[in-house]
């Protein structure tokens, strides 16, 4: 349960699980709770974070609990749905070296971290560039980055192919089907959670309403129009490879 | 408005000078002038042939510069009022009567403005925003603030963009109306706005603390000033001072 | 104002006055905003201020061809409080300074204490004054800051009156300097109140919750379950909030201070004392400004033996009338309101 602090209540009781190195899609209309939820994930919303709501969040093992927010948050990185609320820093540079640097690396063993990184997007030769001189792929391939930079354990993308042009949507994917971690993905782009994900998790008016192989959900057209989802024009999920292939 | 502040992206040996010695020499200069007695003309064309002379090391462009003085206009509106109101003994000039003071005065508002503002440009056209914020840093200047700031000029373009795009989304729509209605509008518009900045600051908040932010921002700057950076740094408003002291004990 | 103060517009002393109490205050808030800060972060005070410096681009007409814009010092202290409101103002100031040659590095100082420091505190605490003798809700906000607002601009004038009596370079009448700068910012000042009213009125419709200066009067939020069961939370509390009780007297106070100390310095000046006895520097029609016919105009109150009190008197009666005619326009716009919906 969780309402924002103008009173609107945004989760209604939410309970998944999450296999170490799955890869899951969470679909649903827009203001579903999804954005919502996912922010829970390393304890930024809910009443770890001193705000309204109740629940239990477990990572790995650990519990979600004050005194685990730290590691927890080294655990989860979060990709959020708007680059440039995650680009802040003055440069990409430093913008990726923001998050390692308050892990404690310093010196040689940042600049590498930041390297390797930037290599994984390949952005290396944009590093000096301020963020507002890049354009959205770059900065979502930026933002990227800034996670990877953390090595998290788990991956959460709010929308990462949104806004992005066919080739760069295809990069991103390569990257990302090239990563060793857990991954949960929000997107309204069916065709590429059935590409990268194998599950999939529907939510719907704060409620998670399906769970199951993202094929199966995508294949029933009573809960995909229940749940105002609709597939691109000609586009059958039962006849294209997806990730297990 | 970007984000860049009035930055020229040259090289130059200006550009080069780290932002912590020109935020100094720049505050040194200005302060010299300002405390220039305004009769002595000589000075003011001293340290006018000084600035020239960096603008053209900096290899910026006239316009640029002769833009930004445009910033100054209200405040020559101002200067020019002055020798008809202020108080004194009067002079006769082209049949107007004007008040010595109020001329002397102007002068001085006029001269110390204008230099002020090129010292200024001279220093913004040179600096990019990281390295300003990075040599702030450098000059102690309290890191919440360094923080603060950093967000805001990063940020700034943003805001801008937002603002002009829903000028331009409330334009072509036809909205009209009169000077009230469009008073109204425009404000509506800025209380949208800063609910959506407002916003913006609560999230890039999350996703700093999702990336183990705990309240010290890393540092900027990562090197210090050399010897000889601070003495080419330094040469100008040295020099004014010497100026600005020999206008006080020689006067005329 | 609403333009920036250049180097060398005061002399030296002052500079380094308004250069030390700027520092201060910007010191004290830094301490007392402290804890907000690390609550809610930098990132917001650092937008908060692209937007103050984004809408100061945003100019409407005053009048006689003219156009003010938003000082933005009352609305930011009524929407994150007074504390990161002057950090948010300072912010504007140095950026605009040092980034786009606006404004003076040696007047920074000044600047700060006038656009940054005065309109912040006048307006914040005048609508906290307000908002005690009003009806306890968000929306009260409106008006209350909307005279805030209203009050900050002509008094920051009168401030920068003062100012140019310690400091200006030449000297002219005063009391004229002053008739023209406040009768003029209290034009400025009601676009800024409009455009306050209508910035607030947005916020309460659509985040109630972030305007700072009416945390205290929100609502308490009810929770429903995954079964349907309901419950009540209180909000989060307001961090660094008033204590209830301190009377409408502390803004109206702050106010006043500013008000009549800054003329008491007006007209402290030997050249104030002319205009008391009729001799006005002034001699042409031309220079005589639209705002000479204002009923301000005569600024100073005759038949007051002492002239320096008697300068203080006026600057504190004009800032009365404004609130008076503030409130008489909050009443208007809210009776207004009321009608609409
Ligand atoms: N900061 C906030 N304050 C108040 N309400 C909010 C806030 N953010 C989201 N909400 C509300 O919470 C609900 C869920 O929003 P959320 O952003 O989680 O949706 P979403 O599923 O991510 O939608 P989208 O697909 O559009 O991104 C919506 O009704 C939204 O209006
Ligand atoms: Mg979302």
């Amino acid at each position: 349960m969780f309402a924002y602090p103008d009173g609107r209540q945004a989760l209604f009781g939410v309970d998944f699980t999450v296999e170490r190195g799955e890869r899951v899609a969470l679909l649903g209309p827009n203001g579903a709770g999804k954005t919502t939820l996912v922010l829970h994930l390393n304890g930024i919303l809910g009443s770890v974070a001193g705000g309204t709501g109740s629940g239990r969040v477990q990572i790995g093992g650990t519990g979600l609990h004050r005194e685990h927010l730290g590691e927890i948050r080294r655990k989860v990185g979060l990709v959020f749905q708007d680059p440039d609320d995650q680009l802040f820093m003055p440069t990409v540079r430093d913008d990726v070296a923001f998050g390692p640097a308050n892990l404690g690396l310093r010196a040689s063993e940042l600049d590498d971290r930041v390297h390797e990184a930037l290599v994984q997007v390949g952005m290396q030769d944009h590093a000096d560039l301020a963020p507002h001189h890049l354009s959205f792929g770059q900065r979502r391939r930026v933002a990227v980055a800034t996670v990877l930079a953390m090595r998290p354990e788990v991956l959460v993308l709010d929308e990462p192919s949104s806004n992005l042009d066919p080739a760069a949507r295809r990069e991103l994917a390569d990257i990302l089907a090239g990563l060793d971690v857990t991954l949960l993905m929000i997107t309204h782009d069916l065709p590429y959670a059935l590409q990268l994900c194998e599950r999939s998790l529907l939510m719907n008016g704060g409620r998670i309403v399906a769970d199951g192989k993202t094929r199966d959900l995508l294949a029933d057209a009573d809960l995909m129009s229940a749940n105002r989802l609709e597939l691109p024009y000609a586009f059958n999920p039962l006849s294209v490879p997806g990730p297990e292939h | 408005m970007s984000g860049d502040g009035l930055l020229v992206a040259v090289e130059s040996p200006v550009h080069r000078i780290p932002a912590q010695v020109k935020l100094v020499a720049l505050f040194i200069f200005v302060l010299a002038v300002v405390s220039t007695p305004a009769a002595v003309f000589w000075a003011f064309g001293g340290y006018a042939v000084m600035l020239l002379a960096a603008l053209v090391t900096a290899k910026l462009p006239a316009p640029v510069v002769s833009r930004r003085l445009a910033v100054e206009t209200p405040f020559l509106v101002f200067a020019l009022l002055l020798p008809f109101v202020a108080t004194g003994p009067q002079v006769s000039v082209f049949g107007l009567q004007l008040s010595q003071s109020g001329v002397l005065g102007a002068w001085n508002v006029l001269a110390k403005g204008t230099l002020g503002v090129i010292a200024a440009i001279l220093l913004s056209a040179t600096t990019a925003p990281r390295e300003l914020l990075a040599g702030l840093e450098r000059l102690r200047l309290p890191a919440t603030l360094v923080a603060i700031l950093s967000f805001m000029v990063r940020y700034l373009s943003v805001v801008s963009d937002d603002l002009h795009r829903m000028r331009v989304a409330r334009e072509s729509r036809g909205y009209l109306g009169g000077r009230a209605g469009q008073l109204k509008a425009v404000a509506g518009g800025v209380g949208v706005l800063f609910v959506r900045s407002f916003e913006r600051g609560e999230r890039i908040h999350l996703a700093m603390q999702s990336r183990a932010y705990t309240g010290r921002m890393p540092q900027l700057s990562t090197h210090g000033a050399s010897q000889s950076q601070w003495l080419v740094g330094l040469a100008i408003p040295l020099a004014a001072i010497l100026i600005a002291i020999a206008a006080r004990v020689v006067g005329l | 104002m609403g333009v920036h103060v250049p180097d060398g517009f005061f002399n030296a002393p002052t500079s380094v006055a308004t250069g030390l109490i700027a520092a201060g205050a910007v010191g004290f808030s830094l301490q007392r905003a402290n804890r907000e800060l690390r609550e809610t972060g930098p990132a917001l005070a650092g937008l908060t201020a692209a937007f103050v410096f984004a809408v100061q681009m945003v100019n409407f007409p005053v009048g006689a061809g003219t156009s003010g814009h938003l000082l933005g010092g009352a609305l930011a202290a009524a929407l994150v409080g007074p504390w990161t409101a002057v950090l948010v103002m300072s912010t504007v100031l140095l950026v605009q300074g040092l980034l786009f040659a606006d404004g003076g590095l040696t007047a920074l100082g000044t600047n700060i204490t006038l656009m940054g420091l005065v309109t912040v505190l006048v307006g914040y605490f005048l609508t906290r004054a307000l908002l005690k003798v009003m009806p306890r809700r968000v929306g009260s906000v409106v008006p209350a800051a909307t005279v805030g607002a209203l009050v900050s601009v002509p008094v920051a004038a009168l401030a920068f009156t003062g100012l140019y009596s310690i400091g200006g370079a030449v000297d002219i009448p005063l009391a004229k300097l002053a008739t023209a700068m406040v009768g003029w910012h209290i034009l400025v000042g009601i676009g800024e109140a409009v455009i306050t009213a209508t910035v607030l009125s947005a916020v309460v419709a659509t985040r109630p919750d972030l305007v700072y200066a009416a945390r205290h009067l929100q609502q308490d939020l009810v929770l429903v379950d995954a079964d349907g069961n309901s419950s009540t939370v209180s909000p989060d509390r307001p961090i660094g909030a008033q204590p209830a009780g301190r009377s409408l007297g502390v803004g109206i106070a702050v106010t006043l201070v500013v008000a009549g100390g800054l003329s008491l310095f007006a007209s402290a000046h030997p050249d104030g004392l002319e205009f008391v006895g009729g001799k006005l520097g002034f001699d042409g029609a031309a220079k005589d400004s639209a705002v000479a016919g204002s009923p301000l105009a005569d600024y100073g109150v005759h038949g007051i033996g002492n002239t320096q009190v008697s300068g203080a008197l006026a600057g504190i009666i004009g800032v009365l009338v404004t609130i008076v005619v503030g409130l008489a326009i909050a009443k208007l716009a809210s009776l207004r309101a009321s009608k609409a919906s």
